[in-house]
């Protein structure tokens, strides 16, 4: 090997990344070359300049707390859907199941039955974090429009669904844009309202049910069908405005222009 | 296995890979607040996907949705240089064009001060900043920096050559009257 060749391979040898016999070229070649003994001494200094413990930036331990809870929050949501488990124990054992399809499918009729009619507890738990998330920095808006035919066009092609998208300024709750999101699963749009000082975080998606309100960790939800769709309104904001501004959401559907 | 158990596993995987995965997100990103938001929004999309990883290696898998999320994150915050960075990597990508080989001992001196350090690292663009983090911070192999970053082998090797000599020059040439750490901060 010339002298250019090693050079080619010196980060290579350094790192231990060569096969023996490009290895022993090398070490051949280093005894008879001052420029690549250099080169090495070089790259070496660097190396353990940027290795030294100082320079690096471990994680704190503020952060590792909150990713606990996110985590857990997160998985909450995951328990609180036992098909997708089944599922995914299906698809890695079909055999095993194979016996037990017709209780699986009673199984999963059941689950169907059940809940469309009550938030399972990890689902609160997830449209909160998801709403605490969506307000640190840069995470709140996808689209930031307070026009409604900018906001609702921009979902298309995004989900397989169209979401109802309004516009109650006028009524003191503006539209600020929107977003797209993740409810276990599922892709589902977030529509960003404000009240005063106060962000609303609607999130939508097909499907259907009753109206119920939560109370978690400060932040009020609000559930209802608009369209065919599920509705969540969560926010810091007090019951009673969030109800209106529900309410609001829910009533001007029925008798404003379809989009 | 149960939910429950996948949850834990999964909790205590990512909580053993925090520090890298927080080390990584800090030198892309170059600044705390933005570091720790991409380094949740990756932990969220890890878990999200976690039926999708077929075991085998965590921390790679782990390091490489915390490298695409802070990459996601600088071009929507169109603070991003790796565009530009990339074109110039394409010219010539192979080696360095016969750059200037400092004395060793003269980069040593630099490199004692863990600002100028900090600060030249911060200097090199994306493409070559996250191979020397991963190189020589996490002790990553080339496959699993291939694997992280996205690219072949070659490009690992002649990314973290150009890395490497570029943080010589930086070293050795960055302006003298910056600050210096005093020598209990750079001990620390």
């Amino acid at each position: 090997m010339n002298c250019d060749e090693v050079r080619q391979l010196l980060h290579a040898y350094i790192d231990d990344e060569l096969d023996i016999a490009a290895a022993l070229q090398i070490e051949r070649h280093l005894p008879d070359c001052p420029k690549c003994r250099k080169e090495v001494e070089a790259a070496q200094v660097v190396r353990t300049a940027v290795a030294q413990p100082a320079i690096y930036y471990p994680a704190s331990a503020a952060l590792r707390d909150r990713l606990k809870l996110a985590i857990r929050s997160e998985a909450g949501e995951m328990e609180a859907e036992p098909k997708a488990g089944l599922f995914t124990a299906w698809r890695k054992r079909p055999m095993a199941f194979s016996g037990l399809a017709a209780s699986l499918l009673l199984i999963i009729g059941s689950l169907f039955l059940i809940f469309p009619s009550g938030a399972p507890r990890g689902q609160v738990d997830e449209l909160i974090g998801s709403h605490v998330r969506s307000l640190e920095a840069d995470h709140l808006l996808d689209v930031a429009s307070t026009d409604l035919h900018t906001v609702k066009p921009w979902f298309a092609g995004k989900l397989d669904f169209s979401p109802p998208v309004l516009d109650l300024a006028a009524e003191g709750y503006p539209l600020i844009g929107g977003r797209l999101d993740y409810l276990g699963q599922q892709k589902v749009a977030a529509l960003i309202y404000r009240r005063n000082k106060h962000v609303i975080n609607l999130f939508i998606w097909p499907g259907e049910g009753s109206s119920q309100t939560q109370t978690g960790r400060g932040i009020n939800l609000i559930r209802f069908e608009c369209k065919g769709m599920i509705c969540w309104a969560v926010s810091d904001l007090n019951a009673g405005e969030l109800q209106q501004f529900a309410d609001l959401f829910k009533a001007q559907k029925a008798v404003s222009t379809r989009y | 296995m149960s939910l429950h158990a996948t949850t834990s596993k999964f909790e205590s995987a990512v909580l053993e890979h925090l520090d890298a995965a927080h080390n990584l997100a800090r030198w892309l990103m170059r600044n705390d607040q933005d570091a720790q938001d991409v380094v949740q929004e990756a932990c969220m999309r890890a878990l999200r996907s976690f039926d999708s990883f077929r075991g085998g290696d965590f921390r790679a898998w782990f390091l490489t949705i915390v490298r695409n999320t802070s990459f996601t994150s600088l071009r929507r915050n169109k603070t991003s240089t790796i565009a530009a960075g990339e074109q110039s990597l394409e010219v010539g990508a192979e080696v360095a064009a016969d750059p200037e080989v400092y004395d060793p001992e003269a980069i040593a001196i630099r490199a004692a001060n863990v600002n100028w350090v900090r600060r030249a690292i911060d200097a090199l663009p994306e493409a070559l900043r996250e191979v020397v983090v991963l190189r020589e911070m996490e002790g990553l192999s080339y496959k699993e920096i291939g694997r992280v970053a996205g690219v072949p082998i070659g490009t690992v090797m002649s990314r973290l050559a150009r890395g490497r000599t570029q943080l010589q020059t930086l070293l050795v040439e960055m302006d003298q009257s910056e600050p210096r750490t005093t020598a209990r901060e750079s001990a620390r």
